[in-house]
């Protein structure tokens, strides 16, 4: 059991999370604009997550938490 | 469920100022992490230089001192000979360190100063607006080598890596990049060496970190890294030039300690 | 309290100073005529356990004295006027991080790479900035080796107190001359807390920064405001002068350092042709004494000012400022490494005293 979770506001929607998760569930929500005017990232089959922090290390703005 | 990763105490809570995308930020975190673990942040000052990271002591924990452009390598010397016990890092991009600060880099690499330098090359002048770098790529376009860059005209791009490592002073010289999880782990491994090799005093430590500039390469984050790995690392190869034979197991321990 | 007096140079008095003041970091940069300085640390430093670290070029060593200032240490640069010119950088930096540190400056003829004799044609740079920005360096210009001694100590402690950097303003005549010297038992240091300097948190909770830039124009017009201010309280009390014969005089000479000695002697002689002359000497060139300079022109026994410098005339617009045209200011000046002659400047006194002089 894994989860991860973004500060959203503080996401640049850069997309380098999303192409380092292995499980290919994050993507950047295209429906929305956060505070600072990016697609955020979001993990849309949280259940799949299995904690593996690729995504949280490859994000420069370490706006992602890891929990296992 | 435990907290596995999460934003680390070495850093401010400041946001960074950076481009979405841009290395910086990693780069920044695994120095800050590493300060962190080697339990070093409170006895670290770290000096700014000019650039885009102008104003880095925003966001690393550790007391700061801001340089001018390329001097960072000297203002370093006047810290640490002043503040012998303590540990003392720069943080330059390319234009600072490989152009404006030749001397000051070299020389203090050539001293031996005790000292460890974070060179990020991203191949451009990124605070300024895409202007060439030393450590521009021929053929690479830029908004001073609009024609590409042009070895007949230009020059060629400068492997500062291979060059410090010729000096007797530089112990340790390791290039590396953060295009994915096991190069970042390797990056800050990387750093941790560096930091060990001056607890030790063996010399002066370096680490260039190859990276991205998505906004004045005029690519999308993804295609900046797989513009790196293609075009940048066959120029700048990836590996440790200086400092092989280190033990950095039972480095930074006292011989004391070593020994039992 | 003096209780030795030693047959020292000028130089080698300045370096003595510095370490006697609690000076333990030394970067420099070699050039002529302040080499001495620099020979004197390589060895002295070393041996009490300093810091002395000969640069690559002065912009290094005036960052190194950059680095050292922020970490809290009292440190010291000497250099020649070219490589004064190269730190100019660097002193902005100082000035704008508000940084103690001392510089000195043993002055030689420029411009350019120029010569290597004696001149005052730094005085503009030294007193007006020299390098960008708005700011001010305390400069000190002593006028013997003793002024040497006992100034070069003092200047730590304006340094510290005022967190900026001083400048010993001399030349190649004072530098390479030599004077008895007479040191004291024990040295005036001021300790002054430097709980700005980044010398690592420790316990603090938050990081101490050291730096001169502010991107909000806000920001940084509050920080130059504040600079302003601690320059016009300097003015008010760091003013430093000699002054002598003023009471009575027709003719009062301005001069600072090795010009105000030659001037000494004309004085002397001029009297005994009956032309009383006295003089002005600055001491502290920034702030300059401009009070001293306006009360003598208010006097009614005063008739002109004359200048003297080893230049084509900086400090001269200083005094003009001061006197502020109650009276004529003469100049006479010799440049590119020449020393004016008493009987030069004689020449001079008799043709204002006998009103020739335009």
């Amino acid at each position: 059991m894994a989860k991860v979770t973004f500060s959203d506001d503080l996401c640049k929607g850069c997309g380098l999370c999303v192409h380092a998760c292995p499980k290919k569930i994050l993507e950047l929500d295209k429906s929305r604009l956060n505070n600072k005017g990016y697609h955020p990232a979001v993990c849309i089959d949280p259940a799949s997550c299995i904690g593996c922090t690729f995504c949280a290390v490859q994000c420069p703005d370490s706006v992602i938490v890891v929990e296992r | 469920m435990a907290v596995v990763f999460e934003k680390t105490k070495g850093l401010t809570d400041k946001p960074f100022h950076y481009c979405p995308g841009c290395h910086h930020g990693i780069i920044h975190r695994i120095i800050a992490e590493s300060m962190v673990e080697m339990g070093i942040l409170e006895d670290t000052v770290s000096v700014a230089s000019v650039g885009c990271t102008y104003n880095s002591y925003e966001y690393f924990a550790c007391d700061a001192v801001q340089a001018a452009h390329g001097r960072a390598p000297a203002v370093a010397t006047g810290i640490k000979r002043t503040l012998k016990d303590k540990i003392v890092f720069t943080y330059q991009g390319d234009g600072d360190l490989a152009s404006i600060g030749t001397a000051e880099i070299i020389h203090a690499a050539a001293r031996g100063e005790k000292i460890t330098a974070f060179f990020v090359n991203n191949a451009v002048y990124g605070m300024t607006s895409g202007q060439m770098a030393p450590t521009t790529l021929l053929g690479q376009v830029t908004t001073t080598s609009p024609f590409g860059r042009d070895a007949s005209y230009q020059g060629y791009p400068i492997n500062v890596s291979e060059l410090i490592s010729q000096l007797t002073g530089a112990a340790y010289v390791e290039r590396v990049c953060l295009t994915d999880f096991k190069n970042i782990q390797n990056a800050k491994k990387a750093v941790q060496n560096a930091f060990k090799v001056q607890q030790a005093g063996l010399g002066f430590s370096m680490v260039e970190f190859l990276s991205t500039c998505p906004t004045n390469w005029g690519k999308e984050p993804i295609e900046a890294m797989d513009w790196l790995k293609e075009k940048m690392i066959p120029q700048y190869p990836l590996g440790c030039f200086k400092g092989q034979d280190i033990d950095f197991k039972n480095l930074g321990q006292s011989d004391a300690e070593v020994k039992s | 309290m003096a209780t030795k007096r030693v047959l020292m140079k000028g130089n080698e008095v300045i370096a003595e100073a510095a370490l006697r003041a609690g000076c333990r970091n030394y970067f420099g940069y070699p050039i002529t005529p302040q080499t001495e300085v620099m020979h004197y640390m390589a060895k002295k430093m070393v041996e009490i356990g300093g810091n002395f670290v000969q640069a690559e070029s002065e912009v290094s060593a005036i960052n190194m004295v950059y680095g050292a200032a922020a970490a809290g240490a009292r440190v010291m640069t000497s250099s020649s006027s070219p490589g004064i010119s190269l730190k100019q950088e660097g002193i902005s930096y100082i000035a704008g991080a508000e940084l103690p540190a001392v510089a000195v400056n043993i002055v030689r003829a420029g411009p350019g790479l120029g010569g290597i004799q004696p001149s005052q044609g730094d005085y503009w740079q030294a007193t007006k900035g020299g390098g960008h920005g708005d700011y001010r360096n305390l400069v000190i210009a002593p006028a013997s080796v003793q002024e040497l001694y006992e100034l070069t100590v003092e200047a730590f402690n304006l340094a510290d107190t005022y967190r900026m950097l001083v400048m010993i303003l001399g030349d190649g005549t004072l530098g390479q001359m030599m004077e008895p010297v007479a040191f004291r038992d024990e040295e005036p240091i001021k300790v002054v807390d430097k709980p700005w300097a980044a010398v690592g948190r420790g316990g603090r909770q938050t990081h101490n920064t050291v730096t001169s830039i502010y991107i909000n124009p806000d920001d940084l017009e509050a920080k130059n405001r504040e600079l302003q201010e601690k320059y016009k309280y300097i003015e008010e009390h760091e003013v430093r002068y000699e002054e002598f014969g003023v009471e009575d005089a027709e003719i009062v000479i301005t001069a600072f350092s090795t010009c105000s000695r030659i001037c000494r002697n004309v004085i002397r002689q001029a009297a005994e042709l009956g032309i009383k002359v006295g003089m002005i000497r600055p001491i502290t060139l920034w702030p300059f004494p401009s009070a001293p300079i306006a009360a003598a022109a208010d006097r009614d026994n005063v008739k002109a000012f004359l200048d003297i410098e080893l230049s084509a005339g900086q400090m001269v617009e200083d005094v003009r400022l001061a006197v502020c045209g109650k009276k004529p200011v003469y100049f006479y000046g010799r440049m590119g490494g020449n020393l004016p002659t008493q009987k030069e400047i004689l020449e001079k006194i008799i043709a204002i005293h006998e009103g020739r002089e335009v």
